[in-house]
């Protein structure tokens, strides 16, 4: 039986990966280059690295690791593919299909699209036919507003007229393989996912809905893939606090009898 | 001391393979060099993508002649990846009736899902329905990394050495002598697909 998936998702901001706080507030965790290793741990089911920088420039301020070097997405993706052995997603800045088979060749397995497949269509169904639907992620940031959920893009400062229901349903159509659906309000939150707005996104779609947005412990995890019908949940900030995070994560949702990979140390 | 050969005709997957042979082989080579690949002892053709794209570029890239000495005749250990296994059958009916390598014989369909969205994707667990030193020390139902829409039809149920179910059970490992193929990833299964692949390069 094909399984659920946990999924750390690291966030790198102008070359530092970040904690960020209903993307507005971002902390700074340091060498991404460093973090790599520990969560790839083998419990994760997959890794997605989200670029969130605002310009093409990085921070080369911070050098507190010994990395002298700026650390850009390329070079990340591939030190990853070397060592991680999964299935990678590679997010933001990507306008072009050039840029998707840039990624695609240095080792990502798919690439996920954000405001530019709100804004271009097209690009998407492109996408999918040249790539395949498996490898096309499209993620919808939500938020609350006075009229209901709202897709909201630029990095949340522009509201579209989408409800993510209606958005869902069009990326489907378009060739998306996959959804990752973040809710702004309850990013870096700890209080939970918004299980409504999961159930309501993953009811009315035929493709999976990957969950983020709201982690504050294992439980979090564990309700949703009990009460909603998404096939993956994905966190970043937790997972950034101790050692085998996602293992204890990943042992909690097996233990508990969800229908989720058997934790690797305790596999072999 | 295990040489791998993998088998370069433009297939997408092939850096991610050639990552995950390197930690495990002390030579690995992806090239379509007749020398090379009669001097390997293990050889590795991956793929992804269409049935019939995947054979016209090996048809069009790889030295057929070689391939077939070093495989068909002197039977070194060889896997095929994804579409790299399918290839081996008889035929496949993807985008219209194309022709296999036809080293053994069957055919590829596409999943009978049951309604199950495809591509099937994602963590499936693979069921032994033989012994085999391929599969050895995984346990009886271990989970792999699968990406296709298509499956392979043995002939011979004999050839069938596991199998997964999504909507349909479908062939997941195949064997005929000295010739292996794995629907799943190995390359993007962790650690259960580093063993399988030492369980590979075990095989001589």
């Amino acid at each position: 039986m094909k399984k659920k998936r946990l999924i750390p998702v690291l966030l790198l901001r102008n070359g530092w990966l970040v904690q960020s706080k209903q993307f507005r507030r971002y902390q700074n965790l340091g060498n991404p280059v460093s973090a790599v290793k520990r969560l790839s741990e083998w419990a994760s089911d997959e890794l997605i690295y989200l670029d969130i920088s605002r310009d093409d420039t990085y921070d080369l301020r911070r050098d507190d690791l010994g990395h002298p070097n700026r650390h850009s997405l390329f070079e990340i993706i591939e030190d990853v593919s070397k060592v991680a052995f999964m299935p990678i997603t590679v997010g933001g800045g990507i306008r072009t299909l050039q840029d998707i088979e840039k990624r695609l060749a240095l080792g990502a397995d798919k690439i996920s699209l954000n405001t530019i497949a709100v804004e271009e269509h097209k690009l998407v169904e492109l996408a999918a036919r040249e790539f395949g639907s498996q490898c096309i992620v499209v993620s919808i940031d939500v938020k609350m507003t006075e009229d209901g959920y709202r897709v909201v893009t630029r990095g949340t400062t522009q509201v579209t007229t989408f409800s993510p229901q209606d958005w869902a349903k069009k990326v489907e159509q378009l060739g998306a393989g996959e959804i990752l659906l973040n809710s702004v309000d309850r990013d870096g939150m700890k209080n939970g996912y918004d299980l409504e707005l999961l159930d309501q996104v993953a009811g009315g779609i035929g493709i999976p809905v990957i969950a983020c947005g709201g982690v504050g412990d294992w439980e979090h995890l564990a309700e949703a893939l009990e009460q909603t019908g998404v096939d993956a949940v994905a966190a970043a900030n937790i997972f950034h606090y101790s050692d085998q995070s996602v293992y204890l994560a990943k042992k909690f949702l097996f233990e508990r009898g969800l229908n989720v990979r058997r934790p690797d140390l305790l596999a072999i | 001391m295990s040489s791998v050969c993998i088998l370069d005709y433009g297939s997408g997957n092939v850096k991610s393979v050639f990552n995950i042979f390197s930690t495990v082989a002390d030579h690995v080579v992806v090239s379509n060099e007749p020398e090379k690949i009669l001097g390997a002892s293990h050889i590795v053709l991956p793929g992804v993508g269409a049935f019939g794209t995947a054979m016209r570029k090996i048809r069009d890239t790889l030295p057929m002649e070689s391939l077939e000495q070093a495989v068909l005749i002197e039977k070194r250990p060889f896997l095929g990846i994804c579409v790299g296994m399918q290839v081996m059958a008889s035929r496949s009916m993807e985008f219209g009736e194309h022709a296999g390598l036809g080293w053994i014989e069957g055919s590829v369909e596409k999943l009978d899902a049951k309604g199950l969205p495809l591509p099937h994707v994602g963590w499936n667990n693979v069921m032994c329905k033989q012994e085999s030193p391929l599969l050895a020390g995984l346990g009886d139902a271990p989970d792999f990394y699968f990406v296709h829409s298509f499956a392979f039809h043995a002939e011979n149920p004999q050839h069938v050495l596991a199998t997964t179910e999504y909507g349909e059970v479908f062939c997941s490992v195949i064997q005929q002598e000295n010739l292996y193929g794995v629907q799943f990833h190995p390359e993007k299964s962790q650690r259960t697909g580093i063993k399988l692949v030492k369980n590979f390069l075990s095989l001589s």
